[in-house]
């Protein structure tokens, strides 16, 4: 640590000294180059972002406060003629129902199983690698493919998870045809795509926790579960939520996963598994043709993906803040600087 | 975490690796007791269900269509006529398999490169060079990783289609071309494995700023800018959303094929399987060779939402 003071002043003091015992144009021309060039850099960044992430963002308030089709362009101005209409719908409190069930179906479950494997890869294992790149296959899958592929498996009938079900004497279910059992076959795919990556976070989290902390346990006679539950779940407890907010703003905007499902892919006849993000398509591009609504619905979502984030925050920042411990590299750069 | 950022500070990255393989060989296993069987098992299990539905794919590729529509399982194990399959996808007039994954290519390519050329730029300015503004803009950016452009869609194929650029790759490239994530990566990486004094010796010696950045910040970045430019590759050839909006099946990717399979040929699951496998193959290949890296990318925090 100590060699880092005087590296950190260096740029401060070191470069425009040098550069002053050049002189005339070439001198003039080095300053100009220390001066712009670091905005020069992070131009490129800023000016594509402006175009296309927050320009988009800000136009889509304007478009939903217009009658805005998509064949015939900007109309009217409609004032919030669109968000009531929206929230008229019963189609839009059912697709934001969808949303929070499947999101409650895989956020759980995806954790906790990506814990447990967490926990077997950090045994003293042979061939560590192979077994971390088996768990990490699924996230190269598309999935629009994970998707056809558990399409066929969750099948109504003839489909191999209704056998098994069958083998062991339950009835088959109506993966397709229940509301419920649909929302369990999406979170199904969305875990399956992900549990490995969230696996190798949580592993890296619990390789950073302390030996000794578990040395200390052993002595006292605690057995493996009791270290699990009493050292590692609340040493990685900071990495716990961050995987919870990443896997937040990614459950709330589930769309391939739908738009496979079945052959159609707005979410079933009586859109028993369309989610928001499907809705906000199907206004847009289906037969509506109205980028009014559809704005109006992306607004929407945006508004409460954004809550959603600063509670998780919120919830974040009280309990790190009361845990003394030691947080993972990402998390306490983006908590200082935020 | 401290340690190896202080040993990657004053000896650069070989020793950092050294110093992460040595953190990780010690701390493998809450004891250095081997696992147990029990573990294997378990591991075991996880595995076949990674696999299986890849499996399954091949297997029903395999079968006749009416074997499908009546088990669950028409058969244990893949055989020839899964080339048949194969064949139908890649010459089918409708599909248009070889330019889909063509595009797939060019896009994956060419975004990755972008995001990791512009997120090296800026996060060699963020990390190592001092600006009036430099703190704010960087909150900024780091704010922004929460924000779901995505949701901005609709501006989007507006402006694209004002542009007439419906139908064409540029419309699903220039959008992915910068990236938050890669900045905020680019610029942890750089402010831990960049000395100073590499950059001060640079500047004595005369060289201009982008000389610097070319010579010293972009060979030192080289292991980091590989994991994301990785990362950006399967992000960008998994994507469905956006290009399945501004992209047709006259020109599509390799997922708009997975969706048009399935709009064709519906009830022919044979086929469908098929094709979905030969879609899935060219990322698994890759895989079988960067596997590695990823795993040890995503470890080191190259957390994507």
């Amino acid at each position: 640590m100590a060699v880092l003071t005087p590296q950190r002043s260096a740029p401060d003091s070191g470069a425009p000294q040098r550069e002053s015992r050049r002189i005339g144009f070439s001198q003039r021309l080095g300053r100009w180059d220390v001066k712009l060039s670091p905005y020069l850099y992070i131009s490129p960044f800023f000016i594509l972002f402006a175009v296309t992430g927050l320009f988009p963002l800000g136009y889509t308030a304007f478009v939903s406060v217009h009658e805005w089709s998509l064949l015939g362009g900007q109309g009217d101005f409609v004032g919030l003629e669109n968000f009531t209409f929206v929230l008229a719908q019963p189609t839009f409190w059912k697709a934001l129902v969808n949303t929070l069930s499947i999101f409650v179906f895989s956020s759980v479950p995806q954790v906790v199983i990506a814990i447990t494997i967490a926990a077997l890869l950090d045994q003293n294992l042979r061939a560590a690698t192979f077994w971390r790149m088996g768990v990490l296959i699924p996230y190269v899958v598309a999935p629009v493919a994970v998707s056809m592929i558990f399409g066929r498996l969750f099948a109504d009938q003839y489909g191999l998870i209704n056998a098994m079900l069958n083998t062991i004497g339950l009835d088959s279910i109506a993966w397709h045809g229940d509301r419920i059992a649909s929302h369990v076959a999406i979170a199904t795919m969305v875990n399956y795509r992900w549990m490995g990556y969230n696996a190798l976070i949580f592993l890296a989290a619990m390789q950073a926790v302390p030996r000794d902390l578990y040395e200390a346990a052993v002595i006292d006679g605690a057995g493996r579960v009791r270290q699990f539950f009493s050292i590692t779940v609340p040493q990685i407890r900071s990495t716990i939520i961050f995987v919870v907010i990443t896997s937040t703003i990614g459950g709330l905007q589930i769309f391939d996963e739908v738009r496979l499902f079945d052959s159609i892919g707005l979410g079933g006849p009586d859109q028993n598994w369309m989610t928001t993000v499907v809705y906000m398509y199907d206004l847009a591009w289906g037969d509506q043709h109205s980028l009014g609504r559809a704005s109006a619905v992306a607004w929407m979502l945006f508004i409460l993906i954004v809550v959603i984030g600063l509670v998780n925050f919120l919830v974040t920042q009280r309990i790190s803040s009361n845990a003394a411990v030691k947080k993972p590299k990402r998390k306490s750069t983006t908590g200082g600087n935020a | 975490m401290s340690s190896v950022a202080v040993t990657a500070q004053t000896a650069g990255e070989g020793a950092a690796k050294v110093a992460a393989q040595r953190r990780a060989k010690r701390s493998r296993g809450s004891t250095n007791r081997r696992a147990s069987w029990i573990v294997y098992a378990l591991l075991g299990i996880t595995l076949v269900v990674s696999i299986f539905p890849l499996y399954f794919t091949l297997l029903l590729g395999s079968s006749e269509p009416i074997a499908i529509s009546q088990n669950p399982v028409p058969q244990w194990l893949p055989d020839l006529s899964l080339f048949t399959q194969f064949r139908t996808v890649i010459e089918s007039t409708q599909i248009n398999f070889w330019l889909a994954l063509t595009n797939s290519l060019i896009i994956a390519v060419i975004v990755s490169a972008a995001v990791v050329l512009f997120s090296t730029l800026a996060g060699f300015s963020f990390a190592k060079l001092r600006f009036r503004g430099r703190g704010p803009l960087l909150v900024f950016v780091i704010a922004t990783m929460a924000v779901p452009t995505q949701l901005g869609v609709i501006p989007m194929y507006i402006l694209m289609s004002d542009l007439g650029w419906i139908g064409k790759l540029q419309a699903v490239i220039v959008p992915s071309l910068v990236a938050a994530f890669g900045v905020f990566w680019m610029t942890q990486y750089l402010s831990e494995a960049l000395p100073y004094e590499l950059i001060e010796a640079a500047r004595v010696d005369g060289a201009s700023m982008i000389r610097t950045f070319w010579s010293i910040a972009l060979p030192a970045a080289r292991p980091a800018a590989a994991m994301l430019g990785l990362f950006t590759f399967v992000q960008q050839w998994t994507n469905f959303f956006w290009p399945s909006i501004v992209l047709s099946s006259s020109n599509p990717t390799l997922p708009i094929v997975v969706k048009s399979l399935q709009a064709n040929y519906f009830v022919d699951y044979s086929l469908v399987m098929g094709g979905v496998f030969l879609v899935t193959l060219p990322l698994l290949v890759i895989f079988a060779f960067v596997g590695k890296q990823l795993v040890a990318g995503i470890m080191q925090g190259a957390v994507k939402g």
